[in-house]
């Protein structure tokens, strides 16, 4: 897989959450016209996937009814996108914790790792895990 | 299970608050022994804790630091010995070999590199969109 979507619910707030305190890498910001940007990010140790950072606005993908549903959904916490792998669980909860990142879970061990649970910005959670 | 609980969780805050000074002062005259008092560790009990965790001992940790802002910096059209000063950099030779060693290119080379990149995005964006989001988004070639 080259390019996966997470939708949020602003990119100027996701920005500040992906780059300055998860610590990924813009891979593209590019402006679209119209107030409309094009921007991607990395995790740190994988540069081949490209994270889209997808507002979710009325358009071409969205209705402006489906836009509002799906905001939401997002702020609720619905949609769980993933898991990102980190070398030391605990040293990376620390980090996140102390840069105001919101944890659902603490770091605990299960029978396949060490797994923490976090939100972004928008309210997308996601695993963060250490396999052991 | 509260944090407390965690294997060696007070070794680890110190290690990640050290870790987080270094991140918000890298363009300061950084004293890393004073860190490790900080930090109430001896300088070598500091250093391997350190190294154990982030896989680079802390002075190798700055130096990528400052890297990696100059870079950001760079990105941003900034000339490259202001950028080398900026980061924390004395010496603008110090700055362009260690640049060398971990980008693999001269931070000259980089800056056009970057201008091109930037210059690429404006003029043809869809270059670096994949067709089917850029069909869903209603961007045609048309437009750019």
């Amino acid at each position: 897989m080259s390019h996966v979507s997470i939708y949020v619910l602003n990119q100027d707030s996701a920005y500040e959450f992906y780059v300055n305190k998860l610590g990924f890498k813009v891979h593209t910001d590019a402006p679209m016209g119209k107030g409309m940007r094009w921007l991607t990010v990395n995790a740190p140790d994988q540069p081949e996937l490209e994270i889209t950072l997808m507002p979710i606005s009325e358009g071409m993908m969205f209705t402006k009814e489906s836009a509002a549903t799906m905001r939401e959904l997002v702020k609720k916490g619905t949609f769980g996108f993933g898991v990102f792998e980190c070398k030391d669980i605990y040293a990376t909860y620390e980090e996140l914790k102390a840069k105001g990142v919101e944890f659902a879970k603490e770091p605990k061990k299960e029978f396949y790792g060490i797994e923490a649970l976090f939100k972004d910005d928008s309210g997308n959670w996601f695993s963060l895990g250490q396999k052991q | 299970m509260t944090t407390e609980n965690y294997p060696k969780v007070y070794l680890y805050r110190r290690i990640v608050q050290a870790k987080l000074f270094i991140d918000n002062n890298y363009s300061e005259n950084i004293d890393l022994d004073n860190i490790a008092d900080e930090a109430f560790f001896s300088k070598y009990h500091f250093i391997r804790q350190f190294k154990k965790i982030y896989g680079k001992p802390p002075h190798q940790y700055l130096i990528t630091v400052r890297i990696e802002k100059a870079m950001q910096l760079l990105r941003t059209d900034i000339p490259v010995s202001e950028a080398c000063y900026a980061v924390g950099f004395e010496s603008l030779s110090t700055f362009s070999g260690l640049f060398k060693r971990i980008v693999g290119l001269t931070p000259s080379n980089y800056l056009l590199q970057q201008q091109t990149i930037k210059t690429q995005n404006l003029k043809t964006p869809l270059k670096f969109v994949p067709g089917c989001f850029a069909e869903k988004k209603g961007w045609t070639k048309e437009q750019f």
